[in-house]
This record gives C-alpha cells, structure tokens and sequence, in this order.
C-alpha cells in the first residue's frame, strides 16, 4: 500500500470530499422540504394520500442507485426530453444526482416524519387546543418541533445513510471521494490505494457527523424520560426503518 | 456429521469449480466494439478475441476469456485473475512500469469525433470552452490533459458511455482511437450525424508503439511466445484474415 | 420500448443472480450477526471491543466502497495468504465479493438486533429453565432462541429489506446481476429507461413479496401471544 500516492493528489481527495459533502447536504435540505408536506398531508385525510404514498413506495421500495441511472442515463434516451427546457438541467450529472438523491431522501424522511407526527402524545394536541390555538397553530408549534425532536435519532440516520448513497453519483461520472480514488487507481494502475483512502476518509467523515448528531440529542432530548418497562425492540441503529 | 461434510464438500465444489481449467487466462474488457463486445447472450466477441484465439491456437494452448472492466483490468492481472491482457491496451512507459508488454499487435491513430456541423478544431483555443469525453485510465485521458488542459474532461468508465453522452449532447466531443471510434461508432445508426474532426495523433510519448499483449513482469517464456506466434500468424495470412473481417484497412501499422 | 420484452429471458437470469447474492448475503450476515452479539454481550472486554468495532468500522464505509476494497484488495489478500500457506490460486469472484461484502455490512447490522432482541427476552426465562433443571444448551434451544426470534423479526425484516436493495450495487464491479445486465443491454439498444423501468418494477415486485411474507412469518412467530 502506497501512502505517498493518495497523498501526492491531496488536492483531488479534497475537491471530492467537497462535492461529496455539498451534494449530501443539499439532498437532505431538498428532501427535507419535500418530506414536509407529505408528511403533513398523509396524516390527514387528504385526497393526495394515494399519490404520496405511491411515491414513497416507489422510492424507498426501490435502489437509489437505479433510480439515478434512470434519471440521468433513462430520461436522455427521448428526443423530447433533449429537446425542451429541462434538459438544460438534466444534461449536467450533478443536477440529476441532486434530483435523484433529493427524491430518494425526501421518501424516507416522509416516512421518518409521519411516523413521529403520529405518535405525538395526545396531551400536547389538547393542551393546544385548551390554549385556543387553531389547528394549524398546533401543527406548527407543537406537533412539528415536538415531531422533529423525536424524530432526531432517525434523522441521523438518515444523514449517515445519504452521505454513504452518495457514493452513486461516482457511477454517473461525478468526481465525488470515490470517484477521485478510482481517478488515481487508474492513474497508476494500482487496484486499492484510492479506494482505502475513500474508505478512511468516509469513515472520518461518518464519525464527525454521528458525534455531532449524539451532541444534538444529548441537547434536544435531555427531557425525555425513558419508561423502564417498554419491552419494545430497539430500532437497528443506523438503518432507515423500512417495515 | 454427515451434514457438515456435505456442506463442506459442497464448498469445496464451489471453490473448484472457479479454479483454472485452461491452459492461459486472458482478460478483455467487451466495451470497445469492434475489438470487443458483449452480446445480447453474455458472450464477448471481437477482434481482440479473434487475435486471442488464433495466438493460443498457434501456441498449442487452450485459452479462456476472462471478462474485467477497464478499471480493474491491470489489477486483474497482477493479481492472477488472468495471464495476459488482450483488451486493446497501448504499450506506454507509464505502464511498463507496472507490468510488461509484448510486441504491438496493431497501432492506429487517435481522433476526435464531434457532431458533424458543430465545426471544431483541434486546438485549444478551438476546444476553449467544450467537454471532451474521455475513457478513465487510458492513453487519451493522458494525451488530453497533458496536451489540452483547460479544456474540461468527463471521465467515462466503457467507450460506450461516452458516446451515449455525446449523442445525449452532454459532450461536445469524443478523443479515442480512430479506429474504434469509425466502427464502433461512427458507422453505425448511433453515429450518424458525428464524424471525425482534426488530424489523427500518433504521439509516442502518449500512444507509444501501438497495442500489445500485457503480461505480468517476468514472464519471459510467455512473452517469446506471445511474440512468436504474433509473427507466425502475419507471416501466414491468418492476421489478415481476422483485420478484413473488421476493417477496410490493414490497422497493423508501419 | 418493447425491446425490454425480447430482454427477457437475459432479466430474468440477472434476476437470479441478484437473489442469490441476497440471500446468500443474508446468510453470512446472520452468521455474522449472531457471533457480533455474542462478541458485544460477552463478559469480556476484549470481545465487546471485537463487536463495537466491527460495528463502527461497518457503519463508516458505504457499501460500494466495500465491495471494491474486497474485490480488487480482496484477491490481493487470497493470494498472499495462499501463497504463504501453499494454495493454488482461488479466484474471488465478483459474485462472492459481493456477498461477501454485503453479508460482512448487514452482518453489523444484525449483531445489533440479535443483541436488542436477546436483552429484551425477561431474565425469568432463562431463571426458570435453569430451575427445571434444563442444561444450558437445551435452555438456549428451546427457550431463549424462540423468543429472541420474536423479537428480533422486526429488525431482521427491516434489514433483509435493505439489503435487497443494496445488491444493486454490486453491478458496479461488473456482475451480471438484474441491474448490471439491464444497464450494458439498455444502453447497447439505447432503450436505457425502458430496462431501468423493468429493473424499478422487478425490486417493487420483490419488496411486495417480502413484505407478504415477512408479514405472515410475522403473525406465526407471535401466535398465542396476547395482544
């Protein structure tokens, strides 16, 4: 294992670690704003439950890396589609990475969201409306913050799952960190150097990120009294709840 | 008991049946139509297969086809997964230093390919502002970023990407051997409306003496071998024979 | 756009590959999983240590990452080891790089909720067993195991649901997997959407079918339980 040659493109590594970096943050910030009036709206009986619920089975019942070859490699097969305004922005890899990402994030986090609406605790839906705020106010100053508290151990999850989807944007040409160690493998025609610095710096990357996250929740939910005798299951930490 | 010996004996069948039966391994990729591709029932076809063939032929050995990607397919090779490399890769200093060649077995220039009224030139002040498409770990990203450096580069992983990209507009133009381009591309339905632009680069600081047979450092016997036969099937026909299959020209070059 | 159709045949074996490499995958990862609790559970430090680290190392790589260190470094490993200890060579396939790979990440994964599900498991049990006089391994099989099972089926489905998913990833080395042969012959036919679409509809298929499945495996495991 060759240190010097990873270390030689220091500059590659860092122009990955920052496309990386800005593409995982910017799908979780789209998504994030998807996710919020799908959320909503499905814990209500609105008419477009049926079309949300398709679109979060479709996303999250299916690979992220499909759903990016589809957009970036799939649309461009129809003339129609080179043709008109849109392929202004799905001709470049970096937006349809954006929109695939932004669009796989924004299903799971739907999920994530629901779920934590749902298990609001009924007092604090009565203790607004004992205060005489409208519906609306309830959603919006205790439903969501109470919500997002909750749902913050799932919220970083969801985090550490996005910067690891990330690596697909390397496939369709982006130089995120993978794509820059499979640039110096083929530059020196080594097979593992590139990839065990991608490996070292994403898991560098991931610790940061989950230390922040514990910090948070140490801060957020320092109010929550645990009750001794749930026999619930704990989640797998780290995976997005599927079932 | 009886169970674990089963299981194990089964495992054992597994391992065996990845082990070597020929004689020689030879990588080839399958995306660089015509030296090599895949059809539509996995099978990997080609003029660097046809070669393939008729050197193991002339060698007295039995030989299997061991597909790799671009990519891996050095590593492959140092590593075992097969014992030489007939994927149509250029013989150039850079890679000597990591393994060996034998003779060229064909040299063609390189080109570039751009939609035919998009009226480009070759130079850098002609490519100011334009995206080449370039596969990763070849002797055109090289020439590319060496001779034409703030010119934007897209790395693709097969040829076949980058001319999709091309035909989808998100390149303006294709830098990779001439050859390659005119049949696997340009003489096709997917080429129509592209042509070459620019003159053909033979440079042998970046395309070296042409394409050869990689094989591990060392292999000294292999290589006469290789060499050998090389000169054998030329000398008897047989190499023409396989060129006029694919191509108008003889691409063994001077 | 019916060229998809005439695919067929070639989907359907890449289909097959893609299940194998998930259920073989699962299998290691249970494996994996079950000696990753009894590492994380066990009374020595040492182990713990094995099992959070196996754990953490798991939880910082993505998965592609992985199935390229172990495919390329992988073989590297293979043959220095054989060559020391006298084995011919034994090629690592992009199909047991793949399974190895994946098994090894859910393995991690597993090890949590084997472990969750075995502390959720009332100490009264294993007390009781003990009193009747049962031996230890009996106590384990026919007491502990079952209830375990119980609880650790929600997480086991949730992970087998990601893990499905993450197969698709192990085209990217080049196995001719369902999306690895959808994406060389939509491109080759420049019918790319088309073969996608066929792939998007193929894993919908096999999350509808887990889903059914794991919902009835569900209600099995907890009959005679009171709601």
């Amino acid at each position: 294992m060759n240190i010097a040659l990873p270390l030689k493109h220091w500059d590659l590594f860092a122009w990955g670690v920052l496309t990386t970096l800005e593409l995982t943050a910017l799908a979780l910030v789209v998504g994030f704003l998807i996710s919020l009036p799908c959320a909503l709206s499905l814990n209500r009986a609105s008419k477009l439950n049926p079309l949300i619920q398709g679109y979060v089975y479709l996303f999250r019942g299916t690979p992220l890396l499909v759903q990016t070859y589809i957009i970036y490699y799939g649309l461009a097969q129809f003339d129609f589609i080179r043709d008109s305004w849109s392929w202004v922005i799905l001709k470049e890899a970096w937006w349809c990475a954006l929109i695939a990402f932004s669009l796989n994030s924004g299903a799971y986090q739907a999920e994530i969201l629901r779920g934590a609406i749902q298990t609001t605790p009924r007092g604090e839906i009565e203790g607004g409306k004992a205060l005489g705020l409208s519906m609306r106010q309830i959603t919006w100053l205790c439903v969501l913050p109470s919500s997002l508290r909750r749902a913050l151990p799932q919220y970083g999850n969801e985090v550490v799952f996005m910067l690891h989807g990330s690596v697909v944007a390397s496939v369709i040409t982006i130089q995120d960190i993978l794509g820059a160690g499979r640039t110096l493998n083929g530059k020196y025609y080594v097979a593992y150097e590139g990839f065990l610095t991608a490996a070292v710096l994403y898991m560098t990357i991931t610790f940061i990120l989950v230390r922040i996250f514990r910090q948070v929740e140490k801060h957020y939910l320092r109010h929550l009294v645990r009750s001794p005798d749930a026999v619930k299951v704990p989640a797998v930490p780290g995976l997005p709840q599927v079932t | 008991m009886k169970r674990i010996s089963a299981i194990a004996a089964a495992t054992a069948a597994l391992f065996a049946g990845q082990a070597i039966a020929a004689d020689l391994n030879i990588c080839v990729e399958g995306a660089y139509p015509p030296f090599s591709e895949t059809t539509s029932s996995g099978d990997i076809v080609g003029f660097d297969i046809d070669i393939a063939n008729a050197l193991c032929a002339e060698m007295g050995k039995s030989c299997e086809m061991v597909q790799s990607d671009w990519d891996g397919i050095i590593p492959a090779l140092l590593e075992h997964k097969c014992d030489a490399i007939i994927a149509s890769m250029s013989i150039t200093e850079d890679r000597m230093k990591v393994i060996d060649f034998t003779n060229k077995y064909y040299n063609t220039p390189a080109r570039f390919i751009g939609a035919k009224d998009a009226g480009l030139t070759d130079t850098p002040e002609g490519l100011k502002g334009k995206v080449v498409g370039v596969q990763r770990g070849t002797i055109h990203q090289d020439f590319m970023e060496s001779e034409f450096p703030d010119v934007e580069l897209k790395l693709y992983g097969t040829q076949d990407e980058a001319y999709l990209d091309l035909q989808a507009g998100r390149i303006d133009a294709v830098m990779a051997d001439s050859v390659a381009m005119d049949e696997g591309f340009l003489k096709t339905d997917n080429g129509k409306g592209f042509a070459f632009f620019g003159k053909g680069y033979s440079i042998p600081k970046y395309h070296g003496e042409g394409a050869g047979i990689g094989i591990r450092k060392g292999e000294e016997d292999l290589k006469k071998a290789f060499n050998a036969a090389i000169d054998k099937i030329r000398a008897s026909g047989q190499y023409k024979k396989i060129n006029d299959k694919y191509f108008n020209v003889d691409i063994y070059g001077g | 756009m019916f060229t998809v159709i005439e695919y067929a045949p070639l989907l359907g074996r890449g289909a097959l590959v893609t299940i194998s490499v998930a259920v073989l995958s699962l299998v290691l990862a249970t494996g994996l999983g079950v000696l990753g609790a009894a590492a994380k559970l066990s009374k020595r430090g040492l182990w713990r240590s094995v099992g959070m680290g196996y754990t953490t190392i798991v939880r910082g790589i993505p998965d592609l990452v992985l199935i390229l260190l172990i495919y390329f470094g992988g073989q590297r490993l293979v043959n220095d080891i054989g060559s020391t200890l006298g084995f011919d060579y034994i090629e690592v396939s992009k199909f047991w790089a793949g399974v190895i790979s994946i098994g090894f990440i859910y393995g991690a994964y597993l090890s949590e909720t084997f472990r969750g599900a075995y502390l959720t498991v009332p100490r009264g049990q294993a007390e009781a067993a003990q009193a009747l006089g049962m031996k230890t391994i009996a106590t384990l099989w026919k007491v502990l195991v079952p209830q375990i099972l119980r609880f650790a089926l929600p997480g086991y489905s949730n992970v087998w649901m990601v893990l499905v998913k993450s197969t698709a990833v192990v085209s990217v080395i080049g196995l001719s997997d369902l999306v690895g042969l959808a994406d060389k012959a939509g491109k080759s036919t420049r019918q790319q959407f088309w073969f996608y679409l066929a792939v998007l509809l193929a894993y919908l298929f096999i999350t509808i079918i887990s889903e059914h499945l794991l919902k009835r495996l569900d209600k099995r495991v907890n009959r005679g339980i009171p709601a």
